[in-house]
């Protein structure tokens, strides 16, 4: 079951949070702006930490505890997706793509959004439901 | 002599050889053979493009309604040529003179052309001579664009309604046409929206229809 998802811009600033159960932590919106660019560094740090220095890794992917996973994805252009989700989900990973796509369409090829700010587009709020809604069929 | 300049090119470039695609696409845009078959271009790149567009106009408009204006005055032109290159390669450089073809015309063979789909419906305002109405469900142009609030009605469909009314102003039926927004509710789906191109022809041409009725 999924629980939230965060977007963080290049620049480690939150633009875009939605909790989808009501079992997802309740934070307030100063928090989550915290919690996003707290994880942006830490990621920026584990890529530090790799022993293998690789171009097209961006550090922590996964983080699974006993009550929740958390995965994140990168874009080429920086733009972070991380979602968290209860620990037996499945397809996670799919589901970040899907977002990035969703992203990639209503989002920047929206002209009356600009880039690096909140998102605040309809059509990506809905389009974003249905594919939480088809993700959450699929693992049920 | 000025018309020799424009068939110089095709006289050197014999277009009646058989010719592959890659080799075309080598050529000028303007040596190409206007006969040939339809190109298509990517939503995505179309998409950035028109984004791009609008983008670029608001930081020259101070309402809404000049922004409107000035997509409907973008896409005057693309319909200006796009109705002179349909009437010369689909009707043989015939055009339609009769107002209910001529938005027949738009409603299919235009739309086609441009979108790949004939528009949804053509419809004439009741009790007005001069005013009908094209419906189209999901326009192209909007398929990625989502309008905030504080824009209003604005609807970046004025665009296409640029492309209808450049296309009839060039067949001679001056007309003035915009782009709306309307919420339909159907009893078998839930509440959506449509886009409407309304059109309201000129006294000029309803006189000419009349007579040519008459």
């Amino acid at each position: 079951m999924l629980l939230s998802l965060f977007v963080v811009n290049k620049a480690g600033g939150l633009i875009y949070q939605q909790n989808f159960s009501d079992t997802a932590a309740k934070l307030s919106s100063n928090d989550y702006l915290r919690l996003a660019s707290t994880f942006h560094s830490i990621q920026a740090i584990s890529r530090q930490l790799s022993p293998a220095h690789s171009r097209f890794g961006f550090g922590i992917e996964r983080i699974e505890t006993d009550t929740f996973v958390l995965q994140a994805f990168q874009s080429q252009t920086g733009v972070k997706f991380v979602a968290t989700a209860s620990p037996e989900t499945k397809n996670l990973k799919n589901f970040l793509r899907r977002v990035y796509d969703l992203y990639a369409d209503y989002v920047l090829k929206n002209p009356f959004y600009e880039l690096d700010m909140p998102i605040r587009c309809e059509l990506w709020e809905v389009m974003l439901q249905l594919a939480v809604e088809e993700h959450q069929r699929s693992n049920s | 002599m000025e018309l020799r300049r424009f068939t110089q090119p095709s006289a050197t470039k014999p277009t009646h050889t058989t010719v592959s695609n890659s080799e075309i696409a080598k050529w000028n845009i303007l040596d190409r053979p206007l006969t040939r078959s339809r190109e298509e271009l990517y939503l995505s790149t179309f998409s950035f493009l028109f984004a791009e567009a609008v983008q670029y106009l608001q930081t020259r408009v101070q309402q809404v309604s000049e922004l409107e204006e000035k997509l409907n005055q973008l896409g005057y032109r693309v319909g200006q040529r796009a109705l002179e290159l349909l009437c010369f390669r689909e009707k043989l450089n015939r055009r339609e003179i009769r107002l209910v073809s001529i938005l027949g015309f738009i409603r299919v063979q235009l739309w086609k052309f441009l979108f790949k789909k004939s528009a949804d419906y053509l419809k004439k305002v009741t009790d007005r001579e001069d005013e009908y109405y094209i419906e189209e469900e999901e326009p192209l142009v909007n398929r990625y664009i989502s309008v905030p609030k504080d824009f209003g009605q604005l609807n970046c469909a004025a665009f296409m309604a640029g492309i209808i009314r450049g296309a009839l102003d060039s067949a001679g039926f001056t007309a003035s046409v915009s782009a709306h927004y309307i919420h339909r509710e159907e009893k078998s789906r839930l509440a959506f929206t449509v886009t409407i191109f309304m059109i309201r022809l000129d006294e000029s041409v309803m006189n000419r229809e009349r007579k040519l009725a008459g």
